[in-house]
């Protein structure tokens, strides 16, 4: 049975797939930035692994308060708010739109994708909703 | 149109793909795992803030466990550096050639970064 190739073009799947490897990248480089930082504020020796994690992730109020150490003061400004946003952004979209790729390796074409994409698409839009509402309420700013 | 598969799962984990088989299933199943364990642990943080609800606790405290933890660092270390390697493959080409051998690679950097954070995870753990 002859593939069917899909022409080149600046379909969505392409886009997704740009935007697979772009967010991956981004997101590895933010995560090396709160690494860093945490290291700087001195994680090394009083943080443990967890804490570090968070910091590395998902820097929200909730989050830095349940460490050991006071940091909130070097915490609390506007970049690690805009820091948490891109993350989580790019963290739902890419977690989201991978579920979709595999699950569509075992579909075939027709309505049934249609839908699944719509349903798909659906929890992307609750799930973004319910991480910004955390890093809202979170005390952040 | 999809392709037609007639092939089981069982057939397919007999298929001789060697590391980038094995690279390509965990990359799939580590993905799946974040998104699952990951997606919970937001869902409970947002059930216990919004309405003080029991439910978030009792997900946050089987996904914050010591032992959870060393399959979620697993799957989050394994998916960075295995999607970095896509990433570099992909964006140079040239370089599928050595593929088996980037995958190699990958492990040598996944392996000792995991081994470092289980180390930490299991004497902070039993240590106290």
């Amino acid at each position: 049975m002859q593939r069917r190739i899909p022409a080149r073009a600046f379909s969505f799947e392409y886009i997704m797939w740009m935007f697979m490897r772009i967010s991956g990248l981004t997101m590895s480089i933010l995560a090396l930035v709160g690494i860093g930082y945490a290291l700087y504020i001195g994680a090394r020796t009083q943080m443990d692994m967890g804490t570090l994690l968070r910091w590395t992730f998902f820097p929200i109020g909730t989050h830095v308060a349940a460490s050991d150490i006071a940091v909130l003061e070097q915490w609390i400004n506007p970049f690690w708010t805009i820091m948490q946003y891109v993350m989580i952004l790019f963290a739902i979209t890419h977690a989201f739109n991978g579920f979709r790729m595999v699950v569509e390796d075992f579909m075939g074409a027709g309505w049934g994708t249609q839908l699944f994409r719509g349903l798909v698409a659906l929890l992307w839009l609750f799930s973004l909703f319910i991480a910004f509402n955390i890093i809202q309420t979170s005390g952040a700013i | 149109m999809a392709l037609k598969r007639n092939v089981g799962f069982w057939q397919g984990l007999k298929y001789k793909g060697g590391g980038p088989m094995w690279a390509w299933i965990l990359h799939r199943l580590s993905g799946l795992s974040i998104l699952l364990f990951v997606g919970l642990h937001v869902i409970g943080a947002f059930l216990t803030a919004q309405f003080g609800s029991d439910v978030g606790i009792a997900i946050n405290v089987i996904y914050e466990a010591w032992w959870f933890q060393l399959f979620v660092y697993f799957g989050i270390i394994f998916h960075a550096v295995n999607g970095l390697r896509i990433i570099i493959l992909d964006f140079w080409p040239a370089l599928l050639e050595y593929e088996r051998e980037a995958i190699w690679a990958s492990w040598f950097v996944i392996l000792p970064i995991y081994f470092l954070a289980a180390f930490s995870i299991i004497t902070h753990a039993l240590g106290g």
